[in-house]
């Protein structure tokens, strides 16, 4: 026999535990994470015109779009900073949240054919869309920071300047990731049992981007609301987005800290449920 | 003897019936409160539990040896491939253990992850790696994966631009170069065209015999059952009846076979690989007049067929096997070249002999509709049919000379001498 003896053992059974998770198969199956990632990025732009530049079109034409209506039309201040880098900063961080959010959602139910068929660590799926939602982000923020150095040459008394804080910026992705990443989760557990919830994600999406501060600053909120914006745990990362970036001064450290745990809770849930669900969702989705 | 590399013991598993809707929504959300309230559930005659349940798989208990190559057979239902699905880990028991001492690489289907606008390479590195497989593995194997699958010339291709052909061969390529200690296979061997075939066959044999790998095998082909494995595992009604030499686990299986109704619903059948049923979908299939199916009388079978989107070059067929696996006849709709096209909806189609020729005998059905070259919907052993010997006056099945046997014109003339 050519085979080792196997140090393997694998036990099927029925399991009690909510957070049993496998991080041995998680470490197993990197190289499927990478070739993951790689798919859902070939697969997005394939046969497309613009290819990976939709990703630097859409926030820009977003802005274009903000900055008339919210700036021009409803008069919303932007704290002194240029309506075009104000919006393109705050939708850095709303578009990878929403995006990720948006994708993980429907984890289960998208990808019943193959969890249907085959084994696999069933949060490598989840982890490589938020991977891949990443790329996007950095053509954005390639565009944000084209669009910056355009502003400064323009207006030489343009004084805004990312500070050292801006090295935090992968932590700040990291954060809105696994926020994200979370609430998708939770969402696409539910939705693998009932179908109702798949209207939920587009929808709670929207209500969300008028209660954080993308396209208004935290300073335009009254300050009897202004509890609200600390209560949204999307809101202070937004602002920390332009805390970093421009210079801007909204980030309430308690808030941010109430993010934090926030995010935690809701990441070991929706990992929690996620992980419940995966282990015979099959049998009734 | 060694310890054993499969181990599987009181191995049962439950499904609830019955839609997932508002009403189990609401129980759920009763059950919490309850539980959060401290109260005690209470039954209510109305959802009392027998009636909801359905035990695919009911305490099922073996063990397996490291190199074996065992069969798992039994009906429609018997619960072959509820446990395919626990030991892939691609559901969990409801009760019970199995303990598998080895890397598992299953195939319930060829293929799965293929996407189409990546070329086959990257496919290729994909599918390998969701069946478990490590990036430099692939890499190694490529060149073997890529001559096995016949396909070097579009091997940078994407695969939608593949006829199906090419696509299964290059996934059955793929999954025939893992090396995992334990190989799970559904019966994903028929693939391709019958030369490809007899390769993949060959294939299993030498990754069977000649690597010492455990092989667990799901299939309805004796023949292949027969040609791979040594001992099989025979499930019947979710319970084990017994594992068995391969030759007496067949007799077994071939005893039990009770003949099927002859008005059969297959829309809630299990699909061949391949199939959807999307666009048509056969839903129910019956032969005979009520009365059973005769040598030598007439034959009707009536196909009723839901359409979704319109089927221009359409045709039904139905093929007949012998429990021993070999083809003997089959009946197309478009064997004279006329093609059906069937517009959304529900629609009969019947197909008529004056005569049915096949000798006395049982055999496993299988019923396809297609357009063209590509097959809408597949279900394979939908019953498994009597053939009777003919009427009063039937004499001449009584010889059973082998599976067909037809009315030739005869002309006879005295030979001049």
């Amino acid at each position: 026999m050519s085979s080792a003896p196997p140090e393997i053992e694998i036990r099927i059974r029925a399991r009690n535990g909510w957070l049993w998770l496998d991080w041995r198969g998680l470490i197993d199956y990197r190289d499927l994470l990478v070739l993951l990632v790689r798919r859902d990025f070939v697969a997005r732009y394939k046969q497309t015109i613009l290819g990976p530049a939709w990703a630097m079109v859409t926030p820009v034409v977003t802005a274009v779009v903000f900055g008339f209506v919210f700036g021009r039309v409803l008069g919303v201040a932007t704290d002194g900073i240029p309506p075009s880098l104000f919006y393109l900063c705050g939708l850095l961080g709303w578009n990878y949240f929403n995006q990720t959010l948006n994708a993980t959602s429907n984890t289960l139910r998208g990808n019943y054919g193959l969890f249907s068929k085959v084994y696999f660590p069933r949060l490598v799926v989840p982890l490589a869309l938020a991977v891949s939602n990443l790329a996007a982000a950095g053509v954005q923020l390639f565009t944000f920071t084209a669009m910056f150095v355009f502003t400064v040459l323009k207006n030489p008394e343009f004084a805004a300047r990312p500070g050292w804080g801006a090295l935090l910026l992968p932590l700040l992705f990291l954060h809105l990731g696994l926020l994200a990443l979370g609430s998708g989760l939770l969402l696409s557990a539910v939705t693998a049992k009932y179908r109702d919830f798949q209207q939920v994600a587009p929808f709670f999406l929207n209500l969300l981007l008028y209660v954080t501060p993308v396209i208004y600053p935290i300073s335009q909120i009254p300050e009897r609301w202004r509890w609200l914006a600390a209560v949204n745990p999307v809101a202070p990362v937004i602002e920390a987005f332009r805390a970093t970036l421009l210079g801007t001064s909204g980030v309430q450290p308690g808030a941010y800290a109430l993010s934090v745990a926030v995010t935690l809770v809701v990441l070991v849930v929706g990992v929690g449920f996620y992980q419940r669900l995966a282990r015979d969702f099959i049998d009734y989705a | 003897m060694s310890r054993p590399i499969i181990e599987i013991s009181g191995l049962s598993k439950r499904y609830a019936l019955g839609e997932f809707g508002f009403s189990s929504f609401r129980e759920e959300t009763e059950k919490w409160v309850r539980r959060l309230s401290g109260r005690t559930p209470e039954t209510t005659p109305e959802t009392a539990p027998a009636e909801r349940e359905f035990w695919a798989l009911r305490d099922v208990s073996f063990s397996i040896q490291p190199g074996e190559v065992v069969g798992i057979i039994g009906r429609n239902g018997a619960g072959k491939s509820t446990l395919l699905k626990i030991l892939s880990r691609i559901t969990e028991p409801t009760s019970g253990e199995a303990v598998l001492r080895g890397r598992v690489a299953s195939l319930l289907e060829v293929g799965t992850g293929f996407h189409p606008e990546l070329s086959g390479r990257d496919n290729v590195f994909l599918n390998g790696a969701i069946l478990g497989m490590k990036r430099p593995e692939i890499a190694a194997k490529l060149d073997e994966i890529i001559a096995f699958a016949e396909i070097e010339r579009f091997i940078d291709t994407p695969v939608k631009r593949y006829s199906s052909g090419m696509y299964v061969k290059l996934a059955f390529a793929v999954a025939a170069h893992l090396e995992p200690e334990i190989l799970i296979i559904d019966e994903v061997l028929a693939v391709g065209d019958a030369q490809f075939q007899r390769k993949c066959i060959g294939r299993m044999q030498e990754i069977a015999r000649g690597h010492g790998r455990t092989v667990l095998f799901v299939s309805h082909a004796m023949t292949t059952i027969r040609r791979l494995c040594q001992r099989c595992v025979v499930l019947e009604g979710g319970r084990l009846r017994g594992i068995y030499p391969a030759e007496e686990a067949i007799e077994h299986y071939n005893r039990d076979a009770g003949a099927s109704d002859l008005d059969v619903d297959t829309d809630g059948l299990p699909r061949a690989w391949g199939s959807t049923g999307e666009e048509a979908r056969l839903v129910r299939i019956r032969a005979g007049d009520g009365r059973g199916l005769f040598f030598g009388e007439p034959l009707k079978v009536e196909f009723t067929v839901r359409v979704r989107s319109t089927i221009d070059a359409g045709m039904i067929g139905i093929a007949f096997n012998t429990v021993e696996g070999s083809r003997v006849m089959t009946l197309d709709s478009d064997a004279d070249g006329r093609t059906l096209r069937l517009h959304p909806g529900l629609h009969t189609v019947t197909l008529s002999l004056p005569a049915l020729p096949l000798s006395p005998g049982r055999y496993y059905c299988h019923a396809a509709i297609g357009q063209g070259r590509h097959m809408c919907d597949i279900v394979d052993n939908f019953a498994l049919w009597e053939v009777h010997p003919g009427g009063r006056n039937d004499w001449e099945s009584d010889r059973a000379f082998g599976g067909c046997r037809l009315r030739a014109t005869v002309d006879h003339h005295p030979a001049s001498a």
